[in-house]
């Protein structure tokens, strides 16, 4: 408790000192504690900004039919946008905002850790929002449940499992983004701040292995601990949520979750605590006259939408128009030539992205598949592999980085062989699920009827996983953009490495405060990320919704 | 488009007092992208009165379920309204519950935390609320389940605690959207049962219950009322008590009179349902087994005959459907042939296999007369219709008897329209086997020719 406070007290004290906008990194490794906790920090508050904004958002649009559409709409296209594309905005609107302390800057590395999480929680929590079966919401309903009631019992337990589970990505993902804003140089600015990826970076930049692999060691052992202390014990008790008849044969276990429920404070302090704030809530919602009386679930008369929602729909218009004007004066300063630097730039990324994809699936479906088939090995292996998917890439790259330079290779062929790194574990650990998940009687008709392999590969385990692999190559798409960002453009030793690609042209605009480029680039991958989405995986998905379907 | 039929309803408390829940021409249209309105109900005038079990019996795609969540408020009508107790749904303060098919019971909740819940809604104190759904969980016989989680519970127990969280708010109607249809046959046996009793004995302060089901035999079971639903679009084809007392015997004659009315209502959708048996004119309770007649198939003795002979072919039996499809019949146009020969005892249906009897066996290898000889026999010992027109026809001095005599008889149990397609069947088939005959211009069953002859010559003789 007294570690905490302190730790409260420091962090604030920090803050809101004068804005010191690069601050020296030793790379000695006894400085690498202080960073880890400032690092901590910051994660800790982009977390819990975007669950906050997740919720907030996922309930809108599920419940506002008008504007639902736009909202997902817009939802995928903000997750496509890689999160340096971010930063520029980001950071002058924090810069300026918040100009007479470091809490300025730090707000700025915290949102943009936040972008990096926030979009797929929000997805989570909507579409497990429009899933919730008809009867339990026509319960709630005849029942006369509050939306403070509504929320709590049905809602939030419903979506929780999804919650869990996404969170461990996004925050995945929040490391990603973390180690790489750390440090960063926009135009003629330059920022760095106290923690594990300015750590990193400066590393990587002196050449310095061994402290790089220090730094690197501390993610790992961070992440490890995260994933022991938290991720395993908030999965083992939300198997309470799962929305399932029947006791689930393998659970996974939390010895410390055990530990917890079985301490006295666990059992009585929140029981108590809770009752305490929420009966007066009750009976106070119950007096409502909306309580009273009975509203339709299917009120297709049109709702008067409130007053206050349209002036902030107009106000978010107008912003908009605002927005794209100025974005388009600033597009005019882009030269042909840079153009079709661009263009060719987003060629090459494509390909490079689909590439690493392929060459992923080629070696982790096998082996996915051997593993998941193997239900021993399987336990072993895929929480394994969880956690490699969770240390971040950009902890990694460096090295490889650093051995790249060492040989001599460029970046064309090493910024595939990168962005493999950080995407082939989610293709891995969803065909294992997909694997685990083939009905034993199905493959007891495989083995009865002796099918030859090519039969049970392709009648049997193929259909089997796609749904699996569908997402598993989902998500690693989206996270090979994102790290082209970082695998086209790199600063080593005094050396910039580069190749021809849309990410190494985000960076170097970045780089080089050009920010008309940033803003044509940026759209021009989201562009390519959307079209791909539509045209390609929302098929795909819808496949594997029909056709590829297990459960009747 | 239907009203409730009101002819059905014999003199009752239940007329006079007023109606709890009442829907006046509700409709339910769902709009199409294309500009087009599916209309789901038609519409529809229903009234749920206190001190009954009102069941809603229909087929898939009847718009059962949309019913039902109109009458409580769940769902706004496209058009007409719904009254409780005299105000419009929309603005009372209604108290009704649901018991659902799929339980709807919150997986993360205890079983005492999901009864407790409506309570919790209502803002009721923590100690009252713990007591109230302590004595409903014993009520249900959950007795000691309190804190276990529904996974932990079988498919009985989980809807029991249904039931408990249904009735703990004490609701005025208690819905039920077929409760026990994801039930096992016993175990829904004994719902069913517990859920009568707690209602005969008064245990629960609700006034009436209306159960949405595909059971026939549990509607027959349970209910007052039975409203039984057409679809395309949605409507009520009828609607009638159910006189029988509780406790009921599912092999009783009553019972399964009712049943098989219900059956042949729902398996003739084209058709106007008849007049449900046991439904007096008037307060007179009539003896059931005299007055009852079968309903003639209307199928010719010709077809019959078509009919014994092909199955004979097939080694004296065949699976209905097959038998259709080699004949490139519908098998609706099959039904009443079949019906007609096993009514005569030629035939018999076990599981769905056409089985002839030895006595139609008799039949489909003998020639012209003698198949006249075992249809009449046959006739005059299964069908009553038959036996009452030749036994009027022999006792009358001039021995016709008029039409009329026996349309008023069979207009009291079935519509006119059928009543006289009765009488046109019985016609044929007493003309084929020389039993009577009729004539049309004057409307009179009269003597066969040849028995014509037989009397005038017998009275010549005197």
């Amino acid at each position: 408790m007294l570690a905490f406070f302190f730790a409260v007290v420091s962090t604030g004290v920090y803050w809101f000192q004068r804005p010191v906008p690069v601050v020296a990194i030793s790379s000695s490794i006894s400085a690498l504690p202080a960073y880890a906790f400032y690092s901590i920090v910051r994660m800790a508050i982009a977390y819990a900004l975007s669950l906050a904004f997740a919720i907030a958002y996922g309930y809108i649009a599920a419940y506002n039919p008008r504007i639902e559409p736009w909202m997902v709409a817009v939802l995928d296209i903000l997750q496509s946008i890689p999160v340096l594309s971010f930063l520029p905005p980001v950071v002058l609107a924090m810069v300026s905002l918040i100009p007479g302390h470091q809490l300025g800057i730090e707000m700025a590395v915290i949102l943009l850790i936040f972008t990096g999480q926030v979009w797929n929680l929000a997805f989570s929590f909507y579409s497990s929002l429009k899933t919730i079966p008809r009867e339990m919401i026509e319960a709630s309903r005849i029942y006369r449940y509050s939306g403070w009631q509504r929320f709590w019992q049905l809602e939030m337990p419903y979506s929780a499992i999804g919650l869990v589970w996404n969170s461990i990505v996004s925050v995945a993902g929040g490391w990603f983004a973390l180690i790489f804003c750390e440090t960063f140089t926009m135009g003629n600015r330059s920022f760095q701040l106290p923690g594990l990826g300015s750590y990193i970076q400066v590393a990587t930049n002196d050449g310095n292995v061994r402290a790089l692999l220090a730094g690197i060691a501390a993610v790992v052992l961070i992440v490890v601990a995260t994933d022991q202390l938290i991720w395993r014990p908030l999965i083992a008790w939300s198997d309470k949520f799962k929305f399932e008849q029947v006791e689930a044969a393998d659970q996974v276990k939390s010895p410390i979750l055990e530990l917890l429920r079985r301490s006295k404070i666990w059992q009585t302090l929140p029981g108590r605590i809770l009752s305490r704030v929420e009966e007066p809530i009750y009976r106070h919602l119950a007096r409502s006259e909306e309580r009273r009386v009975m509203k339709p679930i299917d009120d297709t008369r049109k709702a008067k939408a409130s007053p206050v929602l349209w002036a902030v729909a107009l106000a978010g218009a107008l912003a908009v128009c605002w927005a794209a004007a100025q974005a388009v004066f600033m597009l005019r300063t882009v030269s042909w030539p840079d153009l079709r630097l661009l263009l060719e730039g987003a060629a090459a990324t494509f390909l490079r992205v689909n590439a690493a994809l392929l060459i992923s699936a080629a070696w982790t479906i096998p082996v996915g598949v051997a593993i998941g088939l193997n239900p021993r090995l399987a336990r072993v292996v895929q929480p394994l592999a969880q956690i490699m998917a969770s240390v971040p890439a950009t902890a990694v790259f460096p090295i490889l980085l650093i051995g790249l330079v060492k040989i001599g290779g460029g970046l064309g062929v090493g910024s595939v062989v990168l962005m493999l790194l950080g995407t082939q574990w989610y293709i891995l650990f969803n065909v294992i699920a997909g694997a685990m998940s083939i009905p034993s009687d199905l493959r007891e008709v495989a083995s009865l009827y002796r099918f030859t392999r090519w039969q049970r590969w392709t009648r049997l385990i193929l259909p089997g996983i796609f749904p699996y692999l569908i997402t598993g190559m989902v998500t690693a798409s989206g996270g090979a953009w994102n790290a082209s960002v970082m695998a086209e453009y790199s600063h080593v030793k005094d050396q910039t490495l580069q190749t021809i690609g849309l990410g190494a042209q985000i960076d170097a605009a970045t780089d080089s405060g050009r920010f008309a480029m940033l803003l044509l680039a940026t759209i021009l991958i989201s562009l390519m990320v959307v079209t791909m989405n539509r045209l390609v995986w929302r098929k795909l998905y819808r496949l594997a919704e029909t056709r590829f379907k297990l459960e009747g | 488009m239907q009203e409730a039929a009101t002819q059905n309803q014999p003199v009752d408390s239940s007329q006079t007092s007023e109606a709890i829940i009442r829907a006046e021409k509700i409709e339910k249209y769902y709009a199409q992208p294309s500009q087009n309105r599916i209309q789901v109900i038609s519409a529809t005038d229903l009234s749920i009165v206190p001190g009954e079990i009102l069941a809603l019996l229909g087929p898939s795609g009847s718009g059962k379920s949309t019913m039902l969540r109109m009458l409580t408020g769940l769902s706004r009508p496209t058009a007409g309204q719904v009254y409780w107790h005299g105000k419009p749904i929309s603005q009372a303060e209604i108290n009704v519950s649901i018991v659902f098919q799929s339980f709807a019971l919150f997986p993360w909740l205890t079983v005492l935390e999901n009864v407790e819940a409506p309570l919790q809604a209502r803002g009721v104190a923590p100690d009252e609320r713990r007591e109230r759904s302590l004595k409903m969980l014993d009520t249900v016989g959950l007795d000691g389940f309190e804190a276990a989680y529904p996974k932990e519970l079988s498919g009985g127990m989980r809807q029991r605690v249904g039931f408990a969280r249904a009735l703990v708010v004490e609701p005025e109607v208690l819905f039920m959207d077929e409760p026990f249809s994801a039930l096992d046959v016993l175990t829904a046996d004994n719902l069913r049962s517990e859920l009568l009793e707690l209602w005969m004995k008064k245990t629960m302060p609700t006034r009436a219950v209306f159960i949405v089901t595909h059971n026939i035999e549990e509607a027959v079971l349970l209910a007052d009322r039975i409203v039984v639903l057409g679809r395309n679009p949605g409507h009520i084809r009828t609607d009638f008590p159910v006189p029988l007392p509780h406790p009921r015997d599912r092999k009783s004659e009553g019972f399964t009179q009712l049943v098989d009315y219900i059956y042949k209502v729902l398996t003739r959708p084209d058709t106007e349902p008849a007049e449900a048996p046991g439904q007096a004119g008037g307060p007179r309770i009539r003896d059931q087994r005299q007055m009852r007649y079968q309903m003639l198939p209307h199928a010719r003795p010709g077809g019959i005959a078509g009919l014994l002979e092909l199955l004979l072919d097939k080694g004296g039996r065949d699976d209905i459907y097959r038998l259709a499809d080699d004949l490139s019949f519908e098998i609706d146009d099959l039904f009443p042939i079949v019906d007609g020969a096993q009514l005569l005892g030629f035939l018999k249906v076990e599981e769905g296999d056409a089985a002839i009897t030895p006595s139609g066996e008799e039949f489909a290898n003998s020639e012209i007369l003698r198949q006249k000889e075992l249809f009449r026999n046959a006739a005059v010992e299964n069908v009553l219709l038959l036996r009452q027109i030749r036994r009027a026809l022999d006792t009358k001095s001039d021995h016709t008897v008029p039409e009329d005599f026996f349309l008023d008889m069979l207009d009291e149990q079935f519509s006119e329209e059928e009543s006289q397609k009765q009488i046109e069947t019985a016609v044929n088939w007493g003309r084929y086997a020389e039993l009577f005959d009729f004539d049309a211009a004057r409307r009179r069953f009269v003597m066969p020719d040849a028995r014509e002859e037989e009397i005038a010559e017998g009275e010549e003789s005197k």
